[in-house]
């Protein structure tokens, strides 16, 4: 019995890690844009974007798979970074309101938008997936009991997705680039008289919260999925950017939230294949997005905002005060 | 002290005939301004005298459309603050431009670091600027947050980011507004200490008392020009009132003119309110405002003032204890405050005071809507603004004048005249002169102590002092969200009251 109940607690972690990941990948981009100030509502359309533009980079191009799967991960995070553009044109250099903005990108690209045409275009729906992530048994310690199947046999995105938090960590919180960063985000002019280049470091991080969540996207057609459907990701886009709300904005919490979301995401599934059917699937499916909503609500009252830590200058366009 | 030395003045910095235009007015006309090494210079003038556009071109922010700016004796051109940095010029604003949740560490070296490179070491940092700190003997924690300091401290740290990146002159715009007398003397030891090692401090004021006693020299624009510059040692601020206004200044009367009546109109018991980050803001607060008098509550800003004057505006919700006005216990509802009497003219003018794009006669209404009904009626609008217009002397083309376009000064007169006509029986009024002139701080002085008159209880809650003492019967000080003291005027002392404001004194 009880061998059951560890097999079915290291499953129930594995398949968080799973769907956690995609959330951990568009969450850290989304934290990075946040953190200069820019709030880019538009992670699912890029997401879709950067899952659609990596699954089609992976039936195309011929060569050993490790180097597919590389340059199509690189095309999502290129497509994710593209559609993040526009958002950092528009709010950056044209300040308009980044929730208009961003919620277009969102529409732009969605489900009945660019990624579905590309889909259908390219005829990406019918074709089974040539190329897939798989899991490497990492130092040969697979087989360790418990730790081994959690820690030492996942796939290179999961390990790359633990390098990005660390290196998250140090950036931020120990390096000069990163101490301008929260300045920039937290006071604009402060960081401006200073001397920061407060547009640059705005187009930077929220390029590269595109990149990171065209790559969270690309997760989804190389592992998750190994094919494309319509508007995949399916919300995920929308719990990563309530993540980083819960997760107060820190990369170390930020992991443990897209886990636990993660976990929700799986265990409908994993329930049902053991039988287990009391509660139905589609509540262990809604809860991340309950949670959402709970968390957005939350975030969008401002006194509230800033007791959890948010940027102080987070969705404010940035002007400098001139004669 | 160092005197400047005639003989050889070492020029650190000069702006040669600087003239500035803004959409046709100038605001610097053929100014001429000299700085030498080692002294500590005041720039005098009355607002919109041109000090802060100077001020703006001297450190690169503004450029002049003729005349130029010179730094060490050699004309420079700047394109930037960043440009004036290089040059070793450094401004402390009125606003500080400090990163509320990082250290002070953090602020110091943001932008520029002495090691360069891409690591940041926060303790290595930390030790460095305590070591600044000591040696111009000033008081701070390096490792705190900057939400955690008081406005005197904060100020600290602008100044040590100037040092820190080897500032050579220090421009400073109206430092002492936000501190208490012992912050003050505090803050002129610092500059005394830069002036002796070689630096030129630059010192905005308009105040004439702290001018005298801070500087070496002075130098007085009024109206974008220069009047003069003046040794400290050789002038009177008879004459440098002069110079600034280009009259005689009398200043109002003081309190005690009026009849304090006897019905309390409004009541404070056991009041405690949160701040925005949920930190207790007032803690225990009980007070109590008579008819005809004015209470005025002092304090260094952050203290508890401004969610002071929201919890009476039913602006910001208790968390415990009770609020009276006129009789009437509150529930903590805007409009039921409006509607027990109570008059308020808020600290963020353009912010709460107006809409600003509204029109004046708009502005007006806006306030009464709950009596009007549904429907505007227009020619009534612009004949209560024409009126307000003309008793309170606010100087508009007319009634259509968007709130925006009013200067500082006509905008608070507006202000103030809207609470006092809609009948109130009490007053809060919040910083009511910062930034203002001395004309126009005149006037709405003396339309607060007219309405005291009047029989209105008033409430004052100020950073200003001298403000403070002029217009109240009582003060109470506010420290950490407590009352710590409570004097009648005429037994108050200013220095009593600066411990008290900085937690130091019981009443």
């Amino acid at each position: 019995m009880s061998g059951i109940n560890a097999n079915l607690g290291i499953s129930i972690i594995v398949s968080a890690i799973l769907y956690g990941t995609p959330l951990l990948f568009a969450g850290l981009g989304e934290l990075f844009a946040e953190r200069s100030g820019i709030l880019n509502l538009g992670v699912e359309g890029m997401m879709l974007m950067g899952a659609v533009s990596a699954f089609w980079t992976s039936q195309k191009m011929s060569g050993p798979s490790w180097l597919v799967l590389l340059v199509a991960v690189l095309a999502g995070a290129l497509a994710g970074a593209l559609m993040s553009l526009i958002h950092a044109f528009l709010s950056i250099t044209l300040r308009a309101n980044q929730i208009v903005s961003g919620l277009t990108l969102t529409i732009f690209a969605g489900l009945i938008g660019m990624s579905s045409y590309l889909g259908s275009v390219l005829s990406l729906g019918d074709q089974a997936g040539r190329h897939s992530f798989s899991d490497i048994n990492l130092f040969g310690l697979k087989d360790v009991p418990i730790v081994g199947p959690i820690l030492f046999h996942e796939s290179a995105l999961v390990y790359a997705s633990w390098l990005f938090v660390i290196l998250s960590l140090v950036y931020l919180y120990r390096t000069r680039t990163g101490l301008h960063l929260r300045a920039v985000g937290e006071s604009p002019r402060a960081a401006d008289a200073m001397g920061v280049n407060v547009t640059r470091y705005r187009y930077i991080h929220t390029l590269l919260g595109g990149a990171l969540a065209g790559v969270g996207g690309a997760m989804f057609t190389l592992q998750i999925a190994t094919n494309w459907i319509d508007g995949l990701t399916a919300g995920a886009g929308w719990i990563a950017i309530a993540l980083v709300i819960f997760a107060f904005w820190r990369p170390d919490l930020l992991l443990v939230g897209a886990y636990l979301f993660g976990a929700f995401l799986g265990l409908g599934y994993d329930l049902q294949a053991r039988g287990f059917t009391a509660i139905p699937t589609e509540f262990w499916s809604a809860l991340p997005f309950i949670m959402t909503i709970v968390a957005l609500v939350v975030a969008s009252t401002g006194s509230m905002r800033r007791r959890l830590g948010a940027p102080a200058a987070l969705g404010l366009p940035y002007a400098r005060e001139e004669g | 002290m160092t005197d400047a030395t005639p003989e050889a003045p070492s020029l650190a910095l000069a702006a040669r005939s600087v003239t500035k235009r803004f959409r046709g007015v100038v605001a610097n006309d053929r100014v001429d301004f000299e700085v030498a090494a080692g002294e500590v210079h005041a720039l005098l003038g009355e607002n919109g005298a041109g000090k802060t556009t100077l001020c703006n071109v001297l450190t690169g922010l503004y450029r002049p459309e003729e005349g130029y700016v010179e730094v060490g004796g050699r004309p420079v051109r700047m394109h930037s603050p960043h440009d004036a940095h290089e040059a070793g010029i450094f401004m402390v604003h009125q606003q500080f431009r400090l990163v509320q949740s990082l250290s002070v560490a953090e602020n110091v070296v943001l932008g520029w670091s002495r090691h360069g490179g891409t690591w940041f070491a926060p303790r290595r940092v930390e030790r460095e600027v305590a070591a600044l700190a000591e040696q111009y003997r000033m008081d701070i924690a390096p490792q705190a947050k900057i939400w955690q300091l008081s406005v005197g401290e904060q100020q600290r740290v602008e100044i040590l980011k100037a040092l820190y990146r080897g500032a050579r002159i220090l421009i400073m715009d109206e430092p002492t507004a936000v501190l208490t007398p012992q912050e003050v003397d505090q803050l002129v030891g610092t500059l005394r200490e830069m002036a002796r090692s070689g630096s030129a401090v630059v010192f905005i004021s308009h105040k004439l008392p702290e001018v005298l006693a801070v500087s070496d020299r002075i130098t007085v624009l009024r109206a974008g020009r220069t009047m003069g510059t003046v040794g400290t040692a050789s002038t009177t601020a008879r004459e440098l009132a002069h110079m600034m206004v280009g009259r005689d200044v009398v200043f109002a009367g003081g309190p005690g003119s009026h009849e304090v009546g006897g019905t309390v109109v409004l009541e404070l018991e056991a009041v405690s309110a949160e701040s925005d980050l949920g930190t207790p803001a007032l803690v225990d607060v009980a007070l109590a405002v008579r008819s005809g008098e004015i209470l005025g509550i002092a304090g260094v800003a952050g203290n508890g003032q401004r969610e002071l004057a929201e919890v009476i505006a039913g602006e910001r919700a208790r968390t415990a204890g009770r609020v009276v006005i006129d009789g009437k216990t509150q529930e903590g509802k805007p409009w039921e405050a409006i509607a027990a009497g109570l008059g308020y003219v808020p600290e963020d003018r353009m912010g709460v005071g107006v809409a600003p794009g509204l029109s004046i006669a708009d502005n007006l209404r806006l306030k009464s809507y709950r009596r009007n009904g549904l429907i505007l009626h227009n020619k009534k609008a612009m004949a209560d603004a024409e009126e307000l217009i003309r008793r309170f002397d606010i100087v508009a083309r007319g009634p259509r004048t968007l709130a925006r376009e009013l200067s500082g000064g006509n905008l608070q007169k507006l202000i103030v005249g809207r609470e006092l006509s809609s009948a109130a029986k009490v007053l809060v009024v919040s910083s009511p002169t910062r930034g203002l002139d001395v004309g126009a701080t005149e006037s709405v002085r003396r339309l607060l102590s007219e309405s005291a008159r009047s029989g209105v209880g008033g409430v004052l809650i100020s950073e200003a002092l001298g403000g403070v003492f002029e217009l109240s019967d009582r003060i109470a000080v506010l420290y950490r969200g407590r009352v710590t003291g409570l004097v009648d005027r005429k037994d108050a002392d200013v220095d009593h009251i600066g411990l008290m404001m900085a937690g130091q004194a019981a009443a």
